[in-house]
């Protein structure tokens, strides 16, 4: 059941892609979308049924070569079938979808076809995207990863005749590079260090890593906390976490429903995903969550603010999906993973349904995407209006506070935040999500708001003939709707209920078991250095109160076999360690010191309510601003001129990178091309190919004059040279 | 003891027996009307021979108290000797007739000088060394002057003779220095007075003035001032004789005698032969570029390809004499399918020899510029085609035997000679509009050219087996 989930995507982008010929774009388009829907159903069927034993599921060899065993098989646990149902699910609607937002394509013109090739590249997308969440090594996963880059860069230069689809679509294969180099980066450094690419080894040789260091660079490194951070670095570009996440909003040069699949319910979280799956060596590295906490709250704080001023309907979506994005960071850097998973999964309904609706729109709309020519469409787009509604509650996190009622993004949001109050002890992390909230409420309510309320902006034809979307386009709407609402009720408990009940969902041994269990690994365990470090431990105490001379040599002797394991061979130490320890069971794994969860339920109310404050703020003033008095905002962007202008330019991210990295390698490109390539390689070649060599040849043409005696002259001289060398240097010895 | 010596050499025996009896009976029947007859026949003979030597069992003889050895490296030679020989005879054929050329002694006279090629190869002794070397010399200065009423032809027959004869008794000095230093002809002999440690001055002398004297029948710079101008004189199926099989011979001897007779002194002759080699390769690589007659070119291509032959000599290892083997085994190749194609250029029945007159031969004559392309393009070198593997175990020899820098010399010799054979293909594909040449049916020409380049393609896969023959081959010459 798995193998076809993982396989019929592939099969129908095969078909779709390479055999649309046959079948017609129609056929393409059925055959795509009716295998995406026997996936989600699948998924679904694996998601309800699931055990707690974590299954792998061999599908076939891939490399193996020396110690590398990069077997392609599926690694079943809860992680895993979470992200199957978000991304058949997903994938299934907006395949849907697309029949009629693809129907008419003004890029396109008559006989043109595209609609297969759309079909194939999104079936492709999902396909990659499962092998990515299914993977059971992260070489596998690398596949998966670099699969979606593929198809994203595809999908984002669809229109490939706009010049800015294209820059859009290498721009986000030039980020995601970047990032790319890190994720690899991280695992040659976990293949070095445990010998092994293989989850469960790795998560094994978890604990040992956090005690080996490791040379990278110009330093030593903790090595644990240097291959988190270089794994995160991977997810920084995939889920655009700033400084990596310029290529995101210009990623919305794609065809709509793209940015529904790709850029806001999927391919985005794959970095989230990335980190709760390697929760087990998370959990080890102190220093690199801090670093994620942080930055996902930067994010999620920067992206707010630029998409308080965005007009591009899509941008400002763009902009919220990475500032949630950023939430989810928030939530696993404070090693609260089932929360980030919660977020992740409850963010793909709302999500997904606001980027479609905001298709439906701008499907209606003739293709116009600047909200400043929106206005009053609410009575023209009346379930595209519902729907965008039902978004908008669940992204702004509406709620009865205190209880448990409430859209899917009021439970998700509320327990990321409290998670970031309990892991960061109400520090930044927590301020800068609130204030983050504040800014969401803000502007999807100015989106809604400048687009169905007030007066029609705009061109007056454009609004006479908008008209509401097919009902192929309304149905995904509705599904994902149902989602919105309900999904964050639903598995509130799953996620973030009681410990018992979440470490059920995720597969993991009960709280004190699971201590007990890890207390047992201690004391029998295998791995070398945490054995000598233990040792090294008790001969401490021992020393205390004992002989001290005694606890001298035996600390001594501690010492020196902590050292050899530990320092001096880290590799061999983790490779012991590797093939005798045991993963931790579970999907997710979180160490038994870490009480974030247990104390993020036990909250202060101020905090539980803080978000429902900021929400309610941030609704009051776009509607302020956009209803009661609309002249306001432009006042506003009058008198705060330059931070309007900071916000509108998206922080200047785009010109600084621009003049510290573009225009540099620019430079650099053209330095060894002009001066390089063209006057010193060619030059050198140039001069002697068409001065040295024609020299010698005049030469060796004037020597050969024809006459005898030149010729025997030459052979008298040639035998007198080597026979005087051969005196020289041969004749010595 | 004589019946068993006799019947080490009986190969050589039987060719030369043939070509006497069939001068005697020319001689007294239809003379020059027998000659076409008599060439096909003699190219019969050689090749039968050949298969005859190649079939043969194996093992390592000697006849005549060692001045004549049988191994499996001279019988390597004497297959690609036989069969080269063969097969320039039957593609000259034609052209010879149409010129008037063809006379009964030619082919005859091709056999003697195989005759004396085979003993070349085989020579275990000074004395033998020398007499199939004026054998063959001999045979090839009257072939060179062939055309007895062109000026060109008559010249380049009196260049040849007079330079050989200076050669030659260079080489008849030194080896009365190595006799006499020695106290023997035999290579065995020489081998121990040279392989004890302290070498003469005499001897190594001796080895300098037969060093020499085998350098100018390879025609290694700077003793090939008369290769391009006999390539030239000579009438072209000459040509195509002189550039394949006395170059295997020559170089056969060389190894030979190198190997055989001054095997312990490797360090010694090394410098000479890389010196050599060297030379050869730039001055065939850079002189080619002047040149616009296509037969003075592949007289300066003969002399780059010979330097890299040399370079598997002078690594002076097993490994070199194998690289040397198959390198001039694929430049047979290779020359047997270029001649042919300059053989079929003509122009209203007149041979033309300027490469101008290729200019857009591609559009007449797709499929005969296409093989030439090929051809071409392995002379030249270039990956995939045998000629770059060719070239690949020369490199690796001289690499292997610390002349890295010989090595790198090399590779940019090939660099510098890849721009007149390109040349070539450019006109072919690329040229201005000209006159153009006939287009000529030669089947036999179009067989061996189409044969030759198809064998450049599909060598790649093993090189049909040459490898291991080689190296059994050189594993024979080296110990």
């Amino acid at each position: 059941m798995e193998k076809i989930i993982l396989f019929a995507p592939l099969v129908g982008s095969l078909i779709a892609g390479f055999g649309w010929r046959l079948i017609g774009e129609k056929g393409a388009q059925y055959v795509t979308t009716g295998l995406l829907f026997v996936a989600c159903f699948l998924s679904w069927i694996v998601f309800l049924t699931l055990g707690d034993e974590t299954q792998h599921i061999h599908i076939m060899n891939f490399i193996q070569s020396g110690s590398l065993d990069t077997a392609w098989s599926i690694r079943l646990d809860r992680l895993t079938a979470i992200m199957l149902i978000v991304v058949t699910t997903v994938s299934a609607l907006v395949h849907l979808y697309s029949f009629g937002y693809m129907a008419h394509d003004e890029n396109w013109g008559e006989g043109e076809n595209y609609k297969a090739r759309f079909f194939a590249y999104l079936s492709f997308f999902t396909f990659a995207m499962l092998a990515l969440v299914t993977a059971d090594n992260l070489v596998q996963m690398f596949f998966g990863w670099e699969g979606v880059g593929v198809a994203s860069y595809l999908l984002i230069g669809f229109y490939y005749k706009k010049p800015s689809a294209n820059a859009a679509a290498i721009k986000a294969f030039v980020v995601n590079r970047v990032g790319d180099f890190g994720f690899a980066l991280g695992i040659f450094g976990l293949f070095y260090l445990t010998d092994s690419i293989m989850m469960d080894d790795i998560f094994a040789a978890a604990p040992a890593l956090a005690e080996t260091q490791l040379h990278f660079l110009w330093t030593e490194w903790n090595a644990a906390n240097l291959l988190a951070f270089l794994l995160f670095i991977g997810a920084m570009g995939k889920s655009a976490q700033l400084f990596l996440h310029t290529w995101l909003p210009d990623a919305m040069e794609g065809p709509t429903p793209v940015s529904a699949l790709i850029h806001a319910a999927t391919m985005v979280t794959a970095g989230v995903f990335l980190v709760c799956r390697m929760s087990p060596l998370m959990e080890y590295a102190a220093e690199a969550t801090a670093f994620i906490t942080f930055l996902g709250a930067a994010t999620a704080f920067v992206a707010a603010t630029i998409g308080l001023v965005q007009n591009d309907i899509k941008r400002v979506i763009a902009y919220s999906t990475m500032s949630q994005l950023g939430y989810m960071f928030v939530a696993a850097g404070v090693g609260v993973y089932s929360v980030a998973m919660f977020h992740l999964f409850t963010h793909a309904f709302f999500k997904a349904m606001l980027f479609l609706g905001a298709g439906s729109v701008i499907h209606g709309m003739h293709h116009e995407q600047d909200m400043r020519n929106y206005g009053g469409l609410r009575k023209k787009l009346p379930y595209t209006f519902w729907a965008m509604m039902i978004g908008t509650l669940a992204i702004t996190g509406v709620g009865i506070p205190l209880t448990h009622i409430g859209f899917a993004g009021f439970l998700s949001k509320d327990a990321v935040i409290e998670s970031a109050w309990a892991g960061t002890q109400g520090g930044f992390a927590f301020w800068a999500l609130v204030v983050a909230a504040l800014f969401t409420s803000f502007y999807s309510w100015r989106l809604m708001f400048l687009t169905f309320y007030g007066e029609a902006r705009g061109d007056k034809h454009t609004h006479e003939h908008a008209h509401e979307s097919p009902t192929v386009m309304l149905v995904p709407l509705g599904v994902l709707a149902l989602g919105s609402i309900f999904a964050g009720m639903i598995w509130y408990g799953s996620f973030f209920g009681d410990h018992n009940q979440v470490n059920k969902f995720f597969g993991i041994p009960a709280h004190h078991e699971a201590a007990e269990g890890h207390g047992d690994d201690h004391a029998t365990d295998t791995h070398a250095s945490d054995t000598m470090a233990k040792d090294d431990h008790a001969s401490d105490d021992h020393g205390a109160d004992a002989d001290d001379h005694a606890a001298m040599a035996d600390e001594h002797h501690g010492d020196e076999n902590a050292h050899d394991a530990a320092h001096d061979d880290p590799g061999h130490a983790v490779v012991a360690a590797a093939h005798h320890g045991e993963a931790p069971k579970g999907a997710i794994y979180m160490s038994p010191d870490n009480h974030v969860m247990d104390d993020a339920h036990h909250a202060p109310t101020w905090v539980k309510v803080s978000p429902f404050i900021a929400m309610i703020i941030g609704f009051a003033v776009a509607f302020w601003f956009y209803i009661v008095n609309p002249a306001m905002p432009r006042k506003l962007a009058e008198v705060q001129r330059p931070l309007y202008l900071f916000l509108l330019n998206k922080w200047y991210f785009d010109e600084i990178y621009d003049a510290v990295f573009v225009r540099p390698a620019f430079a650099i490109g053209r330095f060894f091309w002009k001066r390089g390539d063209g006057n010193v390689i060619d030059g050198f070649l140039n001069g002697v190919a068409m001065g040295v060599v024609p020299f010698f040849t005049r030469l060796a043409g004037r020597a050969q004059t024809g006459y005898i005696f030149t010729y025997a002259f030459a052979m008298v001289i040639g035998l007198v040279v080597l026979i005087t060398w051969m005196t020289l240097s041969g004749g010595a010895h | 003891m004589i019946s068993s010596d006799l019947n080490i050499i009986l190969p050589e025996i039987v060719l030369s027996l043939y070509a006497m009896t069939a001068l005697l009976v020319a001689v007294y029947t239809g003379k020059d009307k027998t000659a076409p007859m008599l060439t096909t026949l003699t190219a019969a003979v050689m090749a039968l021979i050949g298969i005859w030597i190649g079939v043969s069992g194996g093992g390592t003889e000697t006849a005549f108290g060692g001045m004549f050895i049988d191994d499996g490296f001279s019988r390597f030679a004497k297959v690609v000797i036989l069969l080269s020989a063969a097969a320039v005879l039957i593609m000259g054929q034609d052209y010879m007739n149409r010129r008037g050329l063809l006379r009964f002694e030619y082919p005859l006279l091709i056999a003697l000088s195989a005759v004396g090629m085979m003993v070349m190869v085989s020579a275990g002794d000074l004395m033998a060394l020398y007499m199939g070397l004026e054998l063959q010399s001999l045979s090839l200065y009257v072939v060179a002057s062939l055309r007895r009423d062109s000026v060109k032809s008559t010249e380049a027959g009196l260049k040849y003779f007079v330079l050989g004869a200076l050669s030659s008794g260079m080489l008849l000095f030194g080896s009365s220095l190595v006799y006499g230093f020695a106290g023997t002809t035999l290579f065995s002999g020489i081998i121990q007075a040279a392989g004890e440690g302290h070498v003469s001055l005499g001897l190594l002398f001796g080895l300098v003035f037969v060093t020499v004297g085998l350098a100018f029948k390879v025609s290694a710079v700077p003793f090939h001032m008369w290769t391009p101008d006999v390539y030239e004189g000579s009438p072209t199926p000459v040509t195509a004789f002189f550039a394949t099989a006395p170059k295997v011979a020559a170089l056969g001897l060389f190894a030979r005698v190198l190997h055989d007779a001054f095997g312990g002194v490797v360090g010694d002759w090394q410098q000479i032969l890389a010196a050599l080699s060297l030379l050869s390769m730039f001055l065939g690589a850079v002189a080619a570029i002047g040149q616009t007659n296509i037969k003075r070119l592949m007289a300066y291509s003969s002399i780059a390809h010979m330097g890299f032959a040399l370079m598997g000599l002078a690594a002076g290892t097993a490994f070199g004499v194998q690289a040397m083997l198959i390198y001039v085994t694929i430049y047979v190749v290779m020359n047997v399918g270029t001649f042919a194609f300059i053989l079929m250029m003509e122009k209203d029945g007149q041979p033309v020899t300027d490469i101008r007159a290729l200019n857009l031969y591609s559009k007449a004559e797709p499929g005969k510029a296409l093989a030439m392309l090929i051809l071409l393009f392995s002379l030249a070198g270039v990956p995939p085609l045998v000629g770059f593997f060719g070239k690949l175990y020369v490199l690796r020899a001289a690499y292997e035997s610390g002349l890295a820098w010989l090595a790198i010399a090399g590779v940019i010799a090939s660099v510098i000679g890849a721009f007149y054979y390109l040349r070539i293909v450019y006109y072919m594909y690329f040229g201005e509009e000209g006159e153009g040449l006939d287009s000529v049916k030669r089947p036999v020409l179009s067989v061996l050219l189409a044969l030759s380049a198809a064998i450049m393609l599909v060598g790649v896969v093993n090189l049909f087996g040459i490898e291991s023959i080689a190296q059994a081959a050189a594993a024979t010459l080296v110990n």
